[in-house]
């Protein structure tokens, strides 16, 4: 059997399936900080790295930590950190110079209540809009929203390969739910996992009349110790890495091709899952508020309730702008739910432009999964 | 040998200062970065210490062996 | 007949003319890595320049044409550590500020001493902030007027290479720019330890520091290092009070230790 891939079914954390993920996608360097509720990832990869020749480094603080995966990602390792709340705040500059220096890495945010140091072990959403713009200027950034075991091995993988695919960090945004409870998981065959390898320079190339940055269609990686002379620098640049701190027209070019990078290509990055055809109302979740959903309209359906569906964020950025707007236009109300006190509501409210009715919906108590029950209420008040 | 690249001198006299040999002056006149560069007036004192190459912070000054210049 | 530098088959087409400036001494230290390069005849392809945010941060980058990564201030050697255990045949030596290594990349500074992991950090410590125009840094004299001590530094000022030593530092230096014959030894001896290599160089920042504080443009001030300089061997038979505003310059210390890197390489035996 391989290392890397250990195939079978498991009873698994969902910190635990995440580890195990990243490992089938090939990671090789984990740098991080201990902390609630993500350390079981940093602990099982501390186990597991030195089986397939990997690294595992426990650093001096998040900061350090999210610098040292970019430095080993430079290097051409799969690299990753996991964190929560307090830690993924201290490494906010950080993510903004992955992004500015195009390193694919993968940041998994096991989500806990804040803000502040809050409550470690409780689960909240609140980290949405701070993946989206937590670090300064102006960016795009690509998050995926597991909420289950399975899905927190699956999504992990798919986090490593786009990392790869658009060279940029990526974020899974878990939460203490999905984080820690244990559900079924079935690890498949090598054969079956799919793995995008990073796109590199031809050899020889030389990095001075190479353009190895700020392609919209994203520039082959020219990482160290290849004779590539690589310039990597998180200040402004061009299209070969050379600094430009004067002209506020490389700036504005800079940012553009950035920006555009992930925008150009929003439409394969995202994905959603949807079943809302012929319906009159939407439940739109995501992470772990997906899991109430789909109870919800387990029990909708046994009353006989069929005129709702659940549209589901499995990326919640890029933002599904287009896909809202065209689900606005098939349904009435749109139920958007959320374990805070409403993140994407306004991204939803803007994309559904008035074509239909939108309604935050909290659980009760933040920091808990919603009841069904209120969401089947509020379904029934809606459809009255 | 002492060989001074007038356009990459930024003027700051170092290079003057640390021979102990007085073999470098400021000069008058003005390179493409507006500011005087060194002259070699007493190379015959030169004894190729390597002093005025090793300080200069900006790579303008070579002093090399006669031969080796070949 | 055109002589040309020895040392500029080191530098980066397109980036010749350094943006430092005039008579600013990271240029001299600049010189001084590469020279040691040189001399020990190494390639420089096999070699990973980090710095941070300042005027230091700009020595290797983008002046050395070799990989360079100019990341963020305070965190190269934290960058440079994710580097060094994904690649641990490489060469990585960070060069930056001493305001970038000893404020806000201080606690980075103490753990790759106590990991001593094999990578060589050379601090341009002009004793003030630089790039952002002469402000107090933690390496500031006592008593010393910047723009934001406007009656005169009231904090004392860090030994980066005690600092190193207490961390777990294999090999550690000090130099002035007026040394630069003795830092070339130290940066070559630090390329060859296999452990953490720190080397302090005390360089001239004539514009923020030279010319507001009145100590003079850049002649002055390496005279000011030539004449109140002492050598690790004189500095102890003297007394504390007798080195008071001396800069002891030489080898601090020089032992071998288990490197990081090799340690790791033997937990991944394990599982052969
Ligand atoms: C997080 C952060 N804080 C502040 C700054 C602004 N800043 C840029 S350089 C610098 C100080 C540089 O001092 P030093 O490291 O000593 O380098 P020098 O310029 O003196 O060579 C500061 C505070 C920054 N770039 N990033
Ligand atoms: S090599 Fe020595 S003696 Fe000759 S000019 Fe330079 S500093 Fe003076
Ligand atoms: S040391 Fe170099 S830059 Fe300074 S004056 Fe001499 S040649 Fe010019
Ligand atoms: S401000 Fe000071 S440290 Fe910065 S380049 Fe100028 S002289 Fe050098
Ligand atoms: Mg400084």
């Amino acid at each position: 059997m391989s290392k890397e891939i250990l195939t079978g079914v498991y009873f698994m954390q969902g910190d635990i399936a995440c580890a195990e993920g990243a490992l089938a996608a090939g990671c090789k360097f984990f740098g991080g900080y201990p902390i609630t509720p993500a350390s079981e990832i940093a602990e099982r990869m501390a186990e597991r790295l030195p089986e397939v020749s990997g690294v595992y480094i426990q650093m001096e603080d998040e900061l350090a930590s999210i610098a040292a995966v970019v430095g080993s990602s430079w290097t051409g390792a799969k690299s990753m950190t996991a964190t929560s709340g307090p830690g993924i705040s201290l490494m906010q500059e950080n993510i903004g110079y992955a992004v500015a220096t195009e390193t694919p890495c993968v940041l998994i945010n096991v989500q806990r209540g804040g803000p502040s140091t809050g409550i470690p072990s409780i689960h909240l959403q609140g980290d949405i809009i701070q993946a989206r713009r937590g670090s300064h200027g102006e960016y795009e950034m690509i998050a995926l929203a597991p909420s289950s075991s399975q899905e927190m091995f699956d999504f992990t993988i798919d986090a490593f390969n786009l990392a790869e695919k658009y060279r940029t960090p990526v974020f899974i945004l878990s939460d203490a739910f999905v984080g820690h409870m244990r559900e079924e998981v079935i690890i498949p065959e090598p054969e079956r996992i799919y793995r995008v390898p990073r796109k590199l320079p031809d050899s020889g190339t030389c990095g001075g009349k190479f353009r190895g940055f700020l392609d919209e269609d994203v520039a082959p990686m020219p990482i160290f110790g290849h004779g590539f002379k690589t310039h990597v620098t998180g200040s402004c640049h061009n299209d070969f890495g050379q600094r430009n701190v004067i002209d506020a027209e490389a700036l504005d070019y800079y940012i553009k091709r950035l920006n555009s990078k992930i925008s150009k290509h929003a439409h394969e990055i995202i994905s959603v899952s949807q079943d809302v055809d012929g319906k009159e109302v939407a439940l739109i979740s995501y992470g772990s508020c997906y899991r109430a959903a789909r109870e919800a309209l387990n029990i909708l359906e046994d009353e006989g309730i069929r005129q709702v569906g659940s549209f589901r964020l499995l990326t919640v950025w890029p933002f599904p702008r287009n896909q809202i707007q065209e689900l606005a236009r098939k349904v009435k109300s749109i139920i958007v739910l959320e374990n805070n006190l409403g993140q994407i509501t306004p991204y939803v409210e803007a994309a559904a432009g008035g074509q239909a009715e939108v309604i935050f919906l909290p659980p009760r108590v933040l920091g808990t999964l919603h009841d069904p029950a209120t969401i089947v209420d509020k379904v029934k008040e809606v459809i009255r | 040998m002492i060989e001074i690249d007038e356009d990459l001198c930024k003027g700051c006299e170092i290079c003057v200062a640390f021979c102990a040999k007085d073999v470098l002056e400021m000069s008058d006149k003005f390179n493409k970065k507006g500011v005087h560069p060194p002259l070699v007036v007493r190379e015959e004192d030169c004894n190729l210490c390597g002093n005025c190459m090793l300080y200069c912070p900006d790579l303008a000054i070579v002093v090399a062996e006669e031969e080796e210049s070949e | 007949m055109k002589l040309v530098h020895p040392l500029m088959k080191y530098v980066r087409p397109g980036a010749i003319s350094t943006a430092t400036c005039t008579g600013c001494g990271d240029g001299i230290i600049a010189q001084a890595v590469l020279r040691a390069i040189d001399e020990l005849e190494l390639n420089i392809d096999d070699f990973v320049f980090v710095s941070g945010i300042g005027c230091a941060g700009w020595i290797p980058s983008p002046f050395f044409n070799a990989d360079t990564l100019h990341t963020t201030h305070g965190r190269p050697i934290a960058f440079a550590t994710g580097v060094k255990l994904a690649r641990p045949d490489r060469e990585v030596v960070v060069i930056s500020g001493d305001g970038d290594l000893a404020a806000i990349g201080g606690n980075h500074l103490i753990h790759a001493a106590r990991r001593n992991i094999g990578m060589t950090v050379i601090c341009a410590n002009n004793g003030i902030y630089g790039m952002t125009g002469g402000q107090v840094a933690p390496t500031t004299p006592l008593g010393l007027k910047t723009t934001t001590t406007p009656y005169g530094n009231v904090e004392r000022a860090f030994d980066l290479c005690a600092l190193t030593d207490a961390a777990g530092a294999s090999y550690v230096a000090r130099w002035t720019t007026y040394h630069a014959r003795g830092l070339t030894r130290s940066v070559k001896k630090a390329l060859t330890k296999r452990g953490f290599s720190f080397i302090e160089v005390i360089s001239q920042c004539p514009l923020q520091y030279g010319r507001r504080t009145g100590v003079g443009n850049a002649v002055a001030m390496m005279k000011g290092y030539k004449e109140n300089s002492l050598s690790v061997k004189k500095a102890a038979s003297l007394s504390e009070e007798e080195l008071k505003n001396k800069i002891i310059v030489g080898e601090l210390v020089d032992k071998d230790m288990p490197e990081l890197t090799e340690q790791i390489e033997k937990l991944r035996r394990i599982h052969e």
